[in-house]
């Protein structure tokens, strides 16, 4: 078990560079989500921690050592893979056993670890199939139980659940949260999915364009998105963008400080009913409504504005498309940003 | 999918070139042989006689064909593992490479398009005792370089090139099979504290296994039946017998010394050998070494 600390890293493929400066300090023990959208460098990070990937400048500590220049052997770190990559060739028993074996483990603890690991992952009846006979979910388990065995100081994930269908990715989702809370190893976890990221996470770091956007509590980043970025990746449907300027006049704009030029609200934060005491009215029209089960998504097209907005309501409203309507938000749901450059303010 | 044709003969019309090629020069002369296999002739083809299974006898029980069969095992084991190895080295070699790898693949496959005979003669003046480019350097180290009488070293220089022309088939092979393996198991093999060395011979040889098994196939056959070109351009089978395969002591029974009914039980052996190797390959190949 051990702190895992990324101070100023970057990482160059030649002469463009993909991750422009990260530091991230991880307690020990903690469960920290990297999310952000494709392409922002969430594996390379991932990698550069695992040893995959060389690490162009910065330092990187994994306990009190540096391991910039260490094999991915030397890194005392697990990795679950996208494609779980596991051994076509050995049974579930020695996939789970070769990181002991090449470490020179005796047989007695090899063979407790992996019965232990077996158990605890529910696969004990699966050992001495090959991983080609086993389904989606299982050799999840499989990969997942591979890192567990070797006991490690800090689990690395890759999109791990990415290839799964919906149902079986929520039962190992909530089970990867289990496992690491009952063993209490430090995890980073990376995923695109933001629901994965806030389940998950002890913290949530954002990344965008390999830069770090936010980083918090999932409770942090939603309730109090750092960047306009951070606001519209973080949520469903995402954050509207209104100007300031557009809701003067029509409701208390205290609580917007004079630097803000656009103000976020929450499609929740939108409601058809006028709530007590101080708000603000925006008057729209109402463009389609959608049914999605117990709530509603209305797409609606606020007065005077070019951009839509999405309402999210309870239950199903009764409203023709087309119809106007009267939207109301509080002031403390007002999100203001800085358009220039992309801070709150 | 049924094609279906104009005509009810157009078919048969369509396949009768390949089916007269198959006549010509694979049936009929196999008819030939297994006929032969059974007369005995002379030379002059102006007596012949039935005599049975007697050629087989007397081939089986001829100690210059059980030389050649020693010959023909240790040459064709050696040119397959020889040229496997060395291809399987350059391959892992290739995969490292980063920059121009599509021109260090090209040069490797020159050779394959270099006909037997031709590559046999190379070797031949690389290594003649008199002249051979190599075969100063060999004398300058010591070693008593004379291919022409020491029937190792002449066994050593056919091996050499049956295996330098071979190479470049395996390697294309090998270069594919490795590519055909997740580079995130060498990375999880890699985290999981194995190193370089045994990487290779835990996850990647194993499996490399189908590509390994396939060629092996390859090779022996080729080893056996394809090598004609080069033994008969570098050592003629000498000195004495020493590199007379199965395949040239066919050639050389039959052709120069013109005992037709031996030569001919000899081929007939020889397709008996062709034919197993076969059934052996197809019924193997695609199903014993595979990961379910
Ligand atoms: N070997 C490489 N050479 C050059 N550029 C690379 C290399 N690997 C990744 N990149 C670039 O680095 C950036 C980050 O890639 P990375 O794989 O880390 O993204 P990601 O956040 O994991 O995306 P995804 O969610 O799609 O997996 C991308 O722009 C990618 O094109
Ligand atoms: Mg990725």
């Amino acid at each position: 078990m051990a702190t895992v600390t990324l101070q100023d890293i970057r990482k160059s493929y030649g002469p463009t560079e993909v991750i422009h400066g990260v530091s991230i300090d991880i307690a020990d023990g903690e469960f920290v989500v990297l999310v952000g959208p494709s392409g922002c460098g969430k594996s390379t990070l991932l990698r550069m921690v695992a040893g995959l990937e060389s690490v162009t400048s910065g330092t990187l500590r994994i306990g009190e050592r540096v391991v910039n220049d260490l094999e991915p052997a030397e890194r005392d770190i697990a990795m679950v893979f996208q494609n779980y990559a596991l051994y076509p060739h050995m049974s579930v028993r020695n996939n789970l056993a070769y990181g002991l074996k090449n470490r020179g483990f005796a047989r007695a603890e090899i063979d407790r670890r992996v019965a232990e690991a077996a158990a605890m992952l529910e696969i004990a009846p699966y050992l001495d199939r090959k991983p080609g006979q086993l389904s989606g979910g299982q050799r999840q388990r499989v990969a997942m139980g591979r890192a567990l065995v070797r006991e490690p100081a800090a689990f690395l994930f890759d999109e791990p659940l990415s290839n799964l269908d919906a149902k079986l990715r929520i039962q190992m989702r909530v089970e990867i949260r289990r496992l690491q809370r009952r063993v209490g190893t430090t995890s980073l976890y990376v995923t695109h999915d933001q629901i994965e990221a806030l389940t998950l996470a002890d913290r949530l770091v954002v990344l965008n364009g390999g830069v770090v956007e936010q980083i918090g509590t999932p409770e942090e980043v939603f309730d109090r998105p750092a960047t306009i970025f951070v606001a519209g990746f973080i949520g469903t449907p995402p954050m509207n963008m209104v100007p300031v300027d557009w809701l003067r006049g029509k409701g208390e704009l205290d609580a917007v400080p004079a630097a803000a030029d656009v103000v976020g609200i929450r499609p929740d934060d939108l409601d058809l009913e006028a709530p007590p005491g101080s708000h603000l009215t925006l008057p729209a029209t109402l463009e389609l409504l959608e049914p999605a089960g117990a709530e509603s998504h209305l797409y609606v097209r606020l007065d005077g504005l070019d951009q839509p907005a999405t309402v999210r309501t309870q239950g199903r409203p009764a409203l023709a498309d087309g119809a106007r309507l009267a939207l109301h938000v509080r002031p403390e749901a007002l999100h203001p940003f800085v358009k220039a450059t992309g801070r709150r303010a | 999918m049924r094609a279906t044709f104009p005509h009810r003969f157009l078919p048969y019309l369509l396949v009768a070139p390949q089916l007269a090629i198959s006549l010509i020069f694979f049936y009929w002369p196999a008819g030939q042989a297994l006929h032969q296999s059974v007369l005995r002739e002379d030379p002059f083809g102006l007596k012949t006689q039935f005599v049975g299974l007697a050629n087989f006898r007397r081939v089986l029980g001829d100690p210059a064909y059980l030389n050649s069969v020693q010959v023909t095992a240790f040459f064709s084991v050696a040119t397959a593992f020889l040229s496997m190895a060395i291809a399987l080295v350059l391959a892992v070699q290739a995969e490292k490479i980063l920059r121009g790898k599509g021109f260090y693949r090209t040069l490797m496959i020159w050779p394959y398009a270099v006909a037997a005979a031709i590559a046999g003669m190379l070797w031949l003046f690389l290594f003649n005792p008199s002249f051979g480019t190599l075969a100063y350097p060999l004398r300058q180290m010591g070693i008593a370089w004379d291919p022409l009488l020491n029937g190792n070293q002449a066994m050593a220089l056919v091996i050499g090139a049956a295996s330098w022309k071979q190479i470049s088939y395996n390697f294309l092979f090998f270069v594919a099979g490795l590519q055909a393996i997740p580079k995130s198991l060498i990375e999880a093999a890699a985290i999981d504290g194995a190193g370089r060395t045994r990487r290779f011979w835990t996850i990647v040889f194993p499996l490399l296994a189908p590509t390994t098994f396939f060629l092996l196939v390859v090779n022996t056959v080729y080893a056996l039946f394809d090598t004609f070109g080069i033994i008969h351009a570098v050592t003629g089978g000498g000195p004495g017998k020493s590199t007379e395969t199965l395949v040239y002591k066919v050639y050389n029974d039959g052709f120069v010394n013109l005992q037709l009914g031996s030569s001919a039980a000899q081929s007939v052996i020889l397709m008996v050998i062709v034919i197993a190797l076969t059934a052996f390959q197809f019924r193997y190949i695609e199903r014993k070494v595979h990961y379910g």
